[in-house]
C-alpha cells in the first residue's frame, strides 16, 4: 500500500486570499495523501478552510486566493503548475466534484440531458452525441433515478432537491473519474433525503473503486463514508489518521472537544451535559501564536503551546496518525474528563400549554388557464391536521420533522400571526386559536415568546443589541423607568453570558453564536410561560451549538419555562426533550416521552428518521432503512396515510384510503398506523450499543 | 402564459380610459380653451372680443360642446379611427400622427440596430471578469455617456461634427425630402446617451452570472472557455438585459423629444411638444394613447420574452 | 470558505475612534445634510439674505472632508463626491464670489480669455453681454435646490407608499401598485409636458411634476425592498411582540432598506437634474431671466449656432453634465461599497 503511488497527494501546502485588508492564510501547512480506492474525510466547522482545500484540488481559487507554497500532485503531477488547457482535460474527467447545494449547481436553462452529454462530448474524443446520450442514461439508472428518460428532458427545477444531487452525482461520475471531491454534499438535504444519497455514495466506492474526498461538519457522517479522517481547525489540519484511531483513541484537545460537544445516545442531559468548547474560533487575521487552538484549550500551557509553529507528529504505536498538538504526549487521553455538574431532573408542574385538535389550512388560488376552464380556481394546503398534545411547566416538548412537515404554521398559529381553521390551543386555560396577537394582551404576548432560527436574521441589524433587548422589556411591561430597564438588559447579558459592553454593539459586531444568545436574552426577557424555539442551534458550529444548547437549558430550567424546541437533529433531541412530537406531512405520527419514542414500537416514519441519522460512535449498529423517494409536497399529499407513499411497512390498500387510527401504547404514547400493535411492538430497536451500556 | 397577456391587455384598457379621462378633464379646463384662442387668433384679438363672440368662437371650434358629450364622441371618433382636428395645423389628426410616428419609427429603428449590438457586446465583454481592465474601462465609459443629457451630446456631437468639421448638417429638418445624412446626429445622440444604461444592466447580469455555482460547476467539467460563455453563461446573462431593452421603447418616447426639438426633426416627439404648448388638445390626447400603447405593449412583450427565456417561469 | 475570504474587522471599541470618523455618524451627517440645504432653499425660493448662506459653507466642506476620509477604499465614490461638492460649494458660496452680476450685460459676443471694456472675461459673454463665467456658476444654484427638493419630496412619498404597498399588501398593494402602472405608463417627457403645461412652467411646478414622474418608480422599488426584509426573522419577532405595523415599518424595516434606496437617489438626483435642465430647454421649466443652465443652452441654441460662438453651448453643457457625472459616480461608489461589505 505505501509503496503504490497516492492518486493526490497535498504536501506542505499553504493558501492565501489576499483582500484589501492584505494577505489573509486561509489554509496553512496542509498534508493530504489519497491512495486509490480510499475515501478520506475532512472535517472542520465553518472558516476551518475544508472547502478551500477543495477548491484548491480544483485549482478553482477565484481572482485573490493564490496558493503560496507547497505542492498539490494528482497521480504524480504537481497541479500547481499545470497549464490551465491540462487542468481543463484533468477537470470533469479525472477529478470530479459535487457540490453542496444542488440547485444552485445546476444550469437553470439546460435540461439535465444537455448538462450530463457534455462531460463525454468534451472529454471522450470518440464519442458522438448518440453514445454520449447513452452513456447519460445509464448513469441516470446507477445513481438510481426513477424514470431516468423523463429526468433527462427536464430542467433542474423541475425535478426535488435530493434527485438533483444524484444528477450532480452522475454528472461526476459519467468520466469514471480517479478522485471524487464532495462539498458537503448533503448540507442542504432533509435527513431521510440525506440518508439515499449517503448509501449512494458508499456503493459507488464499492462499484467503482473511486478514490474519494468527503469533506462534511458532520463527525457522523464521516463515520458512515470513509476510510481515514482529517481533522481541521482554523486553517490547519490538527490531526488525522484512520477513522478507527481518530474516533476512539484522539490523540488532540479539539477532536476531544468535538466529540463532547455532540450529544450521543446514552448521553442524558441531566446526568451527563454536553461540554462545550469554550470561547469562539479566531478570525483568521487574529490567530494566536503557536497553537491556534491555545486559548480554548484546557491543556493550554504557557510556553510550550504558545511558542511557535507546532509541527504535525506520528503518534507513537500508532500507523499513520499524527497529531499536532505540542502536549499530545503528556496527556492523559483515558482519563474520564470531568464532568460538568450534574444538573437534577426537573420535576414537572401542571399542564401550561394544551394543543387541541388544531387544524390550519390554507386556501391556494390558483390562477392558470387550465384551473379556470376546470373550475377547481382555489387548491386546499392542509398544512396542520389535528395537532393533539400538552406541554407542562418546565418541561421541553420536541417537535421533529423534516421539511414540509408542518413545524413552522404551528408556530405561526401559536404565536398568533395566523388564526387555527379549527380546534384550541390552550395557554394557562385561555384559548387563543382564533386571537390574532394584535388582539392579545401584552402579558399574554409576553408569556410566549420565540428562539428564531438563522443568527444572521434574528437581530435588526440597525438597532444595537441594549436597545433590542430594551425594546421587549418595555413592550411587555416588566418595566418602565430608563434606569431599571437598563439594569434589566444588563442583568439579561449576564445570564447569557455576554460581557456587558454588547449593550452597545450592533448585530455585525457579533458572532452567530453571540446573536443566538441576545436572541435567548430577547425571548427571555418578558419572564415567558412558553418559549418556542424553531431549530435555535442548527446554523451554529458544532462546538458552539452545545454551549447555545446547555445555555436555553438552564435558563428554562432556572425560570421553570416550558419549551417547544423544533428540530430536525434527532440526537439532539434525544439529549434535552422530555417528550417527542414526531411530525410528517402535518400530521402527527408518533409523540410520547423521550425514551418511549426512541425505543420500539415505532411508527415506521420514526424508524426511518432514527436509522438515517448519522452517529458519530464506532461501537453503535444501526438498522439500515432508507427510504425512497422525496418527501411529497403539502400542497398535493397522498391520500390515506401521508407516509404510504414511502413506508417501507406498508400493509396495503387500506394504507392509501383511511387515514391511520391513533393508538396508545402506553400514558401518553401514541402512534397513528395501520399496522397491527403487536406487530409494531414485535419491532427489533434500531440503534444498539453492543456494549453494557445498551441504547435507550 | 395567456392568463398574464389578457391581464395586461385588460390593465392596458383601464389604463387608457383613466388616461384620456384625466387628459381631456385637464384639457376641457376655461384656461387651456382660452390658450387655444390666444394661440389662433392672438393676445390682443382675444382681449378685444366681447363675450358673445368669445362663445361664438367657441362654438365654431366645437369647445362648448358639455364635457361628458364631447368625451363620448372623441371615444366613439378614436374607436372608429378617427382622431379627431388639430386646432394648430388645422388637420385630421390621424394621417399627422401617422406620418409623424413613421419618422420617429425610422429614427427609432437605427437607435436599436446600433444601440443592442453594441450594448450587449460590451457588457458581455466587461461582466466576463468581473474588477479586470476591460471591465473597469467599459464601465466607466458607460457611467461617463449616461451622464451626459442628452441635450448635452447633441450639443457636442454638433458644435464637433457639424460646425467644427462641417461632416453632418447641424438641423434634420428634411425640408427637401429624406436625407439620410440629416438622421445621423440624432441617431447618434440617441444612442450615446442610451447605450450606457443597457450595457451596465448586461454588464452587471454576466458579471451576477460568472460568479454563480453553475458557472464553476461547467468550468469543473472541464469545459473549454467558448463553451462556457456561449452555452452556459451568456442565455442566462442575457435574460435580464432584454427586459431592460424592451423598455427602453418607452424610454425612447421621452428621449426623442429633446433631440427632435433640437434637431428640428419632424417626429413624434417635436409634434407632442408644439401641441402641449398650443393646447392642440386632439393631437396630445392621440399622442398620449399611443405613448401608453407602446408602453404597455413593450411591458407584454418584455413579459413573453421573460417566460420564454427563463425555463424556471416557462414550466411553472 | 466566504468567511475566509471576506473577513468582518474586528469591532472597533467606540472610545478609540478618531474624531472625524465618529463624525460620520447618521445623526450628524444629517444636520450637516440640513445646514446646507435649508439656507439654499430660504435663499433661492424665499429670497432670503445672502446671509443665511453662511452656516452652509462649513457645512459642504466638512461633508466634503467626511465623504473624502471615509470612502478612501472607492476612487469613484471621491471622484463623484468631489464634483458634488464643488457644486455644492459654488452655490451656496457664490453670492459672495467677486463676481459681475449674471443679468447684467457688458459687452456681446466675448470671446473667452479675452478682455473687453476693462474686464477680463474667463469665458467670455454671451449674445446679450452677459459674463458667462458668472452666469455658469450661478447657474447651478435653481437645479441644485429644485433638483435636490423635487428627488426628495418625491423619496418622502414613495418611500411611504412603498413601504404600506410592500408590507401591508393585499388591497393596499393592489391600489397603490395600480395607481403606480398607470402613471409609469406615460413615458416621463410626456408626464412632464402634460403636468408643466397644465400647472404652467415654474420651479414648484417642477416639484409636482418630478414627485409625480418619479414616486412610482420609488415606489416600486421600496416595495421590493420590503417584500425581501419583511420576511426576516427580526419582522416575525417584532410581529409577534404585537407590534404595530406603523412600528414595523418604521423601526424594523425602514433603516435596513436605507443602502439601497440611498444609491437610488443619487441616481435619480442625476435623472432630475437632467429633467431639470431639458424642461428648461423646451421651455416648460424655470423661466429667465436667472441663470440657468438650461436657459443657456437654449437661449444660445437658437441664436449662436456657429463654430466661434460654440462656447456659449459648451459651457452649460459641460457644467450640466459633470454635475449630473458626480451624482452617478457617487452612486457607483456607494453601490461598489456596499457590495464589498
Amino acid at each position: 500500500m505505501t509503496d503504490a503511488t497516492p492518486i493526490l497527494e497535498c504536501e506542505n501546502l499553504c493558501l492565501s486570499y489576499f483582500t484589501r485588508a492584505g494577505e489573509i492564510p486561509a489554509v496553512v501547512d496542509f498534508n493530504l495523501k489519497v491512495m486509490p480506492g480510499e475515501a478520506v474525510g475532512i472535517v472542520g466547522e465553518s472558516g476551518c478552510g475544508k472547502s478551500t482545500v477543495a477548491l484548491a484540488i480544483m485549482q478553482y481559487l477565484g481572482n485573490n486566493g493564490r496558493i503560496v507554497s507547497g505542492a498539490i500532485r494528482f497521480m504524480g503531477r504537481d497541479l500547481t503548475t499545470m497549464s490551465e488547457e491540462e487542468l481543463r482535460q484533468l477537470r470533469g474527467s479525472k477529478i470530479a466534484m459535487v457540490y453542496q447545494e444542488p440547485m444552485a449547481s445546476l444550469n437553470p436553462s439546460m435540461t439535465i440531458a444537455n448538462q450530463l452529454m457534455e462531460v463525454p462530448l468534451f472529454h471522450d474524443d470518440d464519442c458522438d452525441e448518440k453514445e454520449a446520450r447513452k452513456r447519460a442514461l445509464e448513469m441516470l439508472e446507477n445513481v438510481r433515478l426513477p424514470d431516468p428518460a423523463r429526468i433527462m428532458e427536464a430542467y433542474p427545477h423541475q425535478i426535488s432537491g435530493g434527485q438533483q444531487q444524484r444528477v450532480v452525482i452522475a454528472m461526476a461520475l459519467l468520466s469514471n473519474p480517479n478522485l471524487l471531491l464532495l462539498d458537503e454534499p448533503t448540507t442542504a438535504l432533509d435527513v431521510t433525503v440525506e440518508a439515499g444519497i449517503v448509501q449512494l455514495i458508499k456503493e459507488i466506492s464499492e462499484r467503482f473503486g473511486t478514490s474519494m474526498i468527503y469533506i462534511s461538519h458532520n463527525l457522523g457522517l464521516i463515520l458512515e463514508t470513509c476510510d481515514r479522517i482529517t481533522v481541521m481547525y482554523s486553517g490547519e489540519a490538527v490531526e488525522e489518521g484512520s477513522v478507527e484511531q481518530v474516533f476512539d483513541m484522539m490523540r488532540h484537545p479539539y477532536t476531544r472537544g468535538l466529540f463532547h460537544s455532540i450529544p450521543l445516545p446514552g448521553a442524558d442531559k441531566n446526568a451527563r451535559p454536553l461540554m462545550p468548547i469554550r470561547g469562539q474560533l479566531p478570525l483568521p487575521h487574529e490567530r494566536p501564536k503557536g497553537c491556534n487552538f491555545g486559548p480554548r484549550c484546557d491543556f493550554f500551557q504557557e510556553g510550550v503551546c504558545d511558542s511557535g509553529p507546532i509541527a504535525m507528529e506520528t503518534v507513537p504505536d500508532h500507523q499513520r496518525h499524527v497529531t499536532r498538538c505540542a502536549r499530545f504526549a503528556e496527556i492523559d487521553w483515558d482519563a474520564e474528563t470531568e464532568v460538568a455538574a450534574a444538573g437534577a431532573a426537573a420535576n414537572l408542574g401542571e399542564v401550561v400549554l394544551r394543543v387541541e385538535n388544531m387544524k390550519k389550512y390554507y386556501e391556494l388560488r390558483d390562477t392558470s388557464l387550465m384551473a379556470l376552464i376546470s373550475g377547481k380556481t382555489s387548491r386546499t394546503v392542509k398544512a396542520n391536521e389535528k395537532l393533539d398534545f400538552e406541554a407542562r411547566e418546565a418541561e421541553t416538548v420536541a417537535i421533529v420533522g423534516e421539511s414540509g412537515c408542518g413545524k413552522s404554521t404551528f408556530a405561526k398559529v401559536m404565536m398568533g400571526l395566523e388564526t387555527a381553521t379549527e380546534g384550541h390551543i390552550y395557554l394557562d386555560g385561555k384559548d387563543l386559536a382564533n386571537t390574532t396577537v394584535q388582539k392579545r394582551k401584552a402579558q399574554v404576548v409576553g408569556h410566549l415568546q420565540m428562539v428564531f432560527q438563522n443568527p444572521f436574521d434574528t437581530l435588526n441589524p440597525s438597532h444595537t443589541v441594549g436597545n433590542q433587548i430594551a425594546r421587549v422589556i418595555r413592550k411587555f411591561g416588566v418595566e418602565q423607568d430608563p434606569e431599571k430597564v437598563k439594569a434589566r438588559v444588563m442583568e439579561l447579558l449576564d445570564i447569557v453570558k455576554l460581557p456587558r459592553d454588547f449593550y452597545k454593539r450592533r448585530p455585525r459586531q457579533l458572532s452567530g453564536g453571540q446573536k443566538q444568545r441576545v436572541g435567548i436574552a430577547r425571548a427571555f426577557a418578558g419572564n415567558p410561560r412558553v418559549v418556542i424555539a424553531d431549530e435555535p442551534v442548527s446554523a451554529l458550529d458544532v462546538s458552539v451549538q452545545a454551549a447555545v444548547s446547555q445555555l436555553l437549558m438552564d435558563i428554562q430550567r432556572e425560570n421553570r419555562t416550558t419549551l417547544v424546541f423544533i428540530s430536525h437533529d434527532l440526537s439532539l433531541v434525544r439529549y434535552l426533550a422530555d417528550r417527542v412530537v414526531v411530525m410528517y406531512l402535518g400530521t402527527i405520527a408518533e409523540q410520547g416521552t423521550t425514551d418511549e419514542v426512541f425505543a420500539p414500537p415505532y411508527h415506521p416514519y420514526t424508524e426511518a428518521l432514527l436509522s438515517a441519522v448519522p452517529i458519530a460512535d464506532t461501537r453503535i449498529k444501526k438498522k439500515e432503512i432508507v427510504l425512497q423517494g422525496d418527501i411529497p409536497s403539502a400542497v398535493n399529499p397522498p391520500p390515506g396515510c401521508p407516509f404510504q407513499t414511502r413506508c417501507p411497512r406498508k400493509i396495503g390498500t387500506i394504507c392509501e384510503t383511511e387515514a391511520p387510527p391513533i393508538r396508545e401504547f402506553g400514558p401518553g404514547h401514541r402512534i397513528a398506523c395501520h399496522i397491527a400493535p403487536e406487530e409494531l411492538e414485535a419491532m427489533d430497536p434500531v440503534i444498539t450499543m453492543p456494549a453494557k451500556e445498551a441504547a435507550a | 402564459m395567456l392568463p398574464l397577456i389578457g391581464k395586461r391587455l385588460v390593465q392596458m384598457v383601464l389604463i387608457m380610459i383613466v388616461a384620456s379621462f384625466v387628459l381631456f378633464l385637464i384639457f376641457d379646463s376655461d384656461e387651456f380653451k382660452k390658450k387655444i384662442a390666444v394661440a389662433e387668433l392672438g393676445g390682443f384679438a382675444v382681449s378685444a372680443l366681447s363675450d358673445a363672440d368669445y362663445q361664438q368662437w367657441l362654438a365654431n371650434k366645437g369647445l362648448d360642446v358639455p364635457f361628458f358629450q364631447r368625451y363620448g364622441s372623441w371615444v366613439g371618433g378614436v374607436l372608429t379611427g378617427d382622431f379627431g382636428h388639430s386646432f394648430e395645423k388645422n388637420t385630421d389628426v390621424g394621417p399627422l400622427l401617422w406620418d409623424r410616428l413613421k419618422s420617429t419609427g425610422i429614427l427609432a429603428f437605427w437607435v436599436f440596430a446600433l444601440m443592442i449590438p453594441l450594448s450587449l457586446v460590451l457588457g458581455v465583454i466587461a461582466g466576463m471578469k468581473e474588477g479586470g481592465k476591460r471591465d473597469r474601462a467599459v464601465s466607466f465609459f458607460a457611467v461617463f455617456t449616461t451622464s451626459i443629457p442628452e441635450i448635452a451630446t447633441a450639443i457636442l456631437l454638433t458644435v464637433f461634427l457639424a460646425l467644427g468639421l462641417g461632416w453632418f448638417p447641424t438641423k434634420s429638418a428634411m425640408t427637401q425630402g429624406f436625407d439620410g445624412w440629416q438622421l445621423v446626429l440624432p441617431v447618434l445622440t440617441l444612442v450615446i446617451y442610451s447605450f450606457g444604461y443597457v450595457t451596465r444592466m448586461t454588464r452587471a447580469s454576466m458579471a451576477e452570472v460568472m460568479t454563480s455555482q453553475y458557472i464553476r460547476t461547467a468550468v469543473l467539467k472541464g469545459l473549454p472557455r467558448n463553451r462556457i460563455i456561449m452555452r452556459h453563461a451568456l442565455r442566462n446573462a442575457l435574460i435580464a438585459p432584454f427586459t431592460v431593452i424592451v423598455l427602453q421603447l418607452n424610454w425612447l418616447l421621452s428621449g426623442v423629444v429633446v433631440v427632435e426639438v433640437f434637431f428640428e426633426y419632424n417626429g413624434f416627439g417635436k409634434m407632442l411638444l408644439e401641441a402641449a404648448l398650443f393646447g392642440d388638445i386632439y393631437v396630445v390626447q392621440a399622442a398620449t394613447f399611443v405613448a401608453v400603447v407602446v408602453a404597455v405593449m413593450s411591458q407584454i412583450i418584455s413579459d413573453i420574452g421573460y417566460t420564454f427565456l427563463n425555463p424556471r417561469i416557462r414550466f411553472s | 470558505m466566504a468567511s475566509v475570504a471576506a473577513p468582518t474587522p474586528g469591532s472597533p471599541d467606540v472610545p478609540t475612534v478618531p474624531l472625524m470618523v465618529r463624525l460620520a455618524q447618521p445623526r450628524i451627517l444629517i444636520v450637516l445634510a440640513a445646514l446646507t440645504w435649508l439656507p439654499l432653499v430660504a435663499y433661492v425660493m424665499f429670497d432670503a439674505s445672502r446671509l443665511v448662506l453662511l452656516p452652509a459653507i462649513p457645512s459642504v466642506l466638512l461633508l466634503w472632508a467626511l465623504a473624502m476620509l471615509n470612502w478612501r477604499e472607492s476612487t469613484v465614490a471621491l471622484i463623484g463626491a468631489t464634483l458634488v461638492c464643488f457644486w455644492l460649494l459654488i452655490a451656496v458660496s457664490v453670492p459672495f464670489l467677486p463676481l459681475v452680476d449674471p443679468n447684467q450685460p457688458v459687452q456681446p459676443f466675448v470671446k473667452p480669455f479675452s478682455e473687453a471694456r476693462d474686464q477680463f472675461f474667463w469665458l467670455g459673454t454671451d449674445f446679450r453681454g452677459r459674463d458667462m463665467l458668472s452666469r455658469a456658476l450661478w447657474g447651478c444654484q435653481r437645479v441644485i435646490v429644485w433638483g435636490v427638493t423635487a428627488t426628495a419630496t418625491a423619496y418622502v412619498i414613495g418611500t411611504t407608499l412603498g413601504l404600506i404597498a410592500g408590507y401591508l399588501a393585499g388591497w393596499w398593494d393592489e391600489l397603490i401598485s395600480f395607481i403606480g402602472n398607470v402613471i409609469l405608463s406615460f413615458p416621463v417627457m410626456v408626464l412632464f409636458i402634460v403636468i408643466l403645461t397644465y400647472f404652467g412652467p415654474s420651479g414648484f411646478n417642477i416639484i409636482v411634476a418630478v414627485t409625480f414622474a418619479s414616486a412610482p418608480a420609488i415606489m416600486r422599488i421600496v416595495r421590493g425592498l420590503t417584500l425581501d426584509i419583511k420576511t426576516r426573522d427580526y419582522v416575525f419577532a417584532a410581529q409577534t411582540r404585537g407590534e404595530k405595523p406603523f412600528y414595523i415599518m418604521v423601526v424594523e424595516l425602514l433603516p435596513n432598506a436605507r443602502g439601497p434606496i440611498i444609491v437610488d437617489a443619487c441616481l435619480r438626483l442625476g435623472y432630475t437634474t437632467v429633467a431639470i435642465t431639458t424642461l428648461t430647454f423646451l421651455g416648460l421649466g424655470l423661466q429667465p431671466p436667472d441663470p440657468d443652465w438650461g436657459l443657456m443652452i437654449k437661449e444660445a441654441a437658437s441664436s449662436a449656432l456657429l463654430f466661434q460662438f460654440s462656447y456659449m453651448l459648451l459651457v452649460p453643457a459641460l457644467s450640466v453634465s459633470s454635475l449630473i457625472l458626480g451624482f452617478n459616480l457617487l452612486a457607483d461608489g456607494l453601490r461598489e461599497m456596499s457590495l464589498r461589505d
